[in-house]
């Protein structure tokens, strides 16, 4: 077990690699309780968000949702987060679980008429079940007449004990649903759901098999990969910014940094042959000089090489450059390579 | 847990099995299982000189890295190479084949603060 953003949640069920490989080729489910929700709604709902986010949630129709961030006045990231609009003048954010209070104080403080701000993480559990076979599995548990969301979208369920949120979405690199049900009802979902998918060989997976994913997959854990230090131009993050919509928070600076160019960017690095695994905060060397530090780093077991994210110097940041990695003193060769590590069919 | 009963243990949770002046060490049935998924082994130089209880080498998961100490005191002879590219020995065979170093010991090495099976499986028990 394992302290998370105030929460006491298992690295591992079964074994970090027998998740991993659940996920992708079966399924796995991962309980994730711990991330935020918050409502925003109310008349001028839709132009303040748009005014707080990087992304133009004026793309979003009803039942859509899309990736954001939310940051501070400099640029530097508060928060990333998935962005629902319900309907229309309701919007549900999902946030990190380590940010609630933060984003929530951050909201209130630029809180304008017309808009209401709601904290409703307490109420809300959620479920993530990721993988080829999740389909199938949701299928099989909420009969065939039940339609599922597509891509990037939300539906409404209702279903004998309360509604029930389901979204296309996740954190692994696989096709997958996030569920967000009333916090009373989680555990009767999380055993029917692994009822539904155990012949599939669909396992419960815990923190470290979300590290290994998310990571194969580039996707940026904020608190590591993300900080108030860096703006979403040097994440790499720049389609979900959005220049033309208008003002927002931190613009001007992202502006800036985009005419005069980013001096960092974060890239992937990849491990050459046998080495340990590369872990946060290690250095990261190029010809024999420090330049940056690993913000995130693992063991692939998809690719049974060492992977890693690092904020290089952005001369630095093209595909093929030599880099090392150094680990308890000792140097190990790795190269700037092309996200994701992992992708179907890469 | 397996305990075999021929060998010593240190609260580290080393094995560790006398033959004469020498020593085979690994890691306990109870370690692999708290590490799980050892993926690689970072073995002693041989010929390097450890005291009793001092970091010798290092198990990673991918969980996380984990010192290794040296149940006595010794001049490492031997490492077991095989770990190189199979380190899941040491989850699938700990007290076999996932052995990860020899050492010479040291004249009349203290071996008083290392563990029986008996005393080992009863501080497992109260864990």
């Amino acid at each position: 077990m394992l302290e998370f953003g105030g929460w006491w949640m298992p690295v591992q069920y079964s074994g970090i690699l027998d998740e991993h490989k659940a996920v992708r080729t079966a399924a796995g489910l991962f309980d994730i309780s711990h991330m935020g929700e918050l409502i925003v709604g109310g008349p001028a709902a839709e132009s303040w968000l748009n005014a707080l986010l990087t992304n133009d949630v004026r793309l979003l129709e009803p039942g859509k949702g899309q990736y954001s961030l939310m940051l501070n006045e400099t640029g530097g990231v508060i928060d990333d987060l998935i962005l629902y609009k319900l309907q229309n003048g309701s919007f549900l954010l999902i946030v990190n679980a380590s940010k609630i209070a933060e984003d929530f104080t951050w909201m209130q403080q630029h809180l304008q008429p017309g808009v209401t701000l709601e904290n409703q993480s307490d109420h809300w559990a959620g479920l993530a079940l990721q993988g080829p076979k999740a389909t199938v599995v949701l299928e099989r548990l909420l009969g065939g007449d039940c339609s599922l969301p597509t891509r990037n979208r939300l539906l409404e369920l209702q279903v004998a004990n309360g509604p029930i949120l389901v979204a296309r979405t996740g954190y692994t690199g696989e096709d997958g649903f996030e569920w967000f049900c009333p916090a009373q009802t989680a555990a009767f979902w999380w055993e029917r759901i692994l009822e539904a998918g155990r012949d599939l060989g669909v396992l419960p997976c815990g923190l470290g098999a979300r590290d290994t994913l998310r990571l194969e997959a580039c996707f940026p854990l904020n608190g590591a990969d993300l900080s108030a230090g860096h703006t979403p131009l040097e994440a790499g993050l720049e389609r979900f910014v959005k220049f033309d919509k208008g003002e927002f928070t931190g613009k001007k600076h992202l502006e800036q940094q985009r005419s005069e160019g980013v001096k960092r960017k974060l890239v992937p690095l990849l491990m050459t042959g046998k080495t340990p695994p590369p872990r946060p905060h290690y250095p990261v060397l190029h010809e024999g000089h420090v330049v940056a530090e690993t913000t995130s780093g693992t063991l692939s077991p998809s690719l049974g090489e060492g992977i890693a994210l690092a904020y290089i110097p952005t001369a630095l940041a093209v595909v093929g450059t030599q880099m090392e990695v150094e680990i308890r003193g000792r140097k190990f060769p790795a190269h700037v390579t092309t996200k994701p590590f992992y992708a179907k069919g890469k | 847990m397996n305990v075999p009963n021929d060998l010593l243990y240190a609260t580290s949770h080393e094995w560790l099995r006398r033959e004469d002046g020498h020593a085979t060490v690994g890691i306990t049935d109870h370690a692999q299982h708290e590490l799980t998924d050892v993926v690689y082994v970072e073995l002693p130089v041989v010929g390097t000189h450890v005291e009793a209880g001092a970091q010798i080498c290092v198990v990673e998961s991918v969980k996380a890295a984990s010192d290794i100490y040296s149940p006595v005191s010794g001049t490492v002879e031997t490492v077991n190479e095989v770990l190189s590219g199979d380190p899941s020995l040491v989850n699938t065979d700990p007290y076999g084949n996932g052995w990860i170093f020899k050492l010479r010991l040291d004249d009349a090495p203290d071996l008083s603060a290392l563990k029986s099976p008996e005393q080992y499986a009863d501080l497992l028990a109260h864990l």
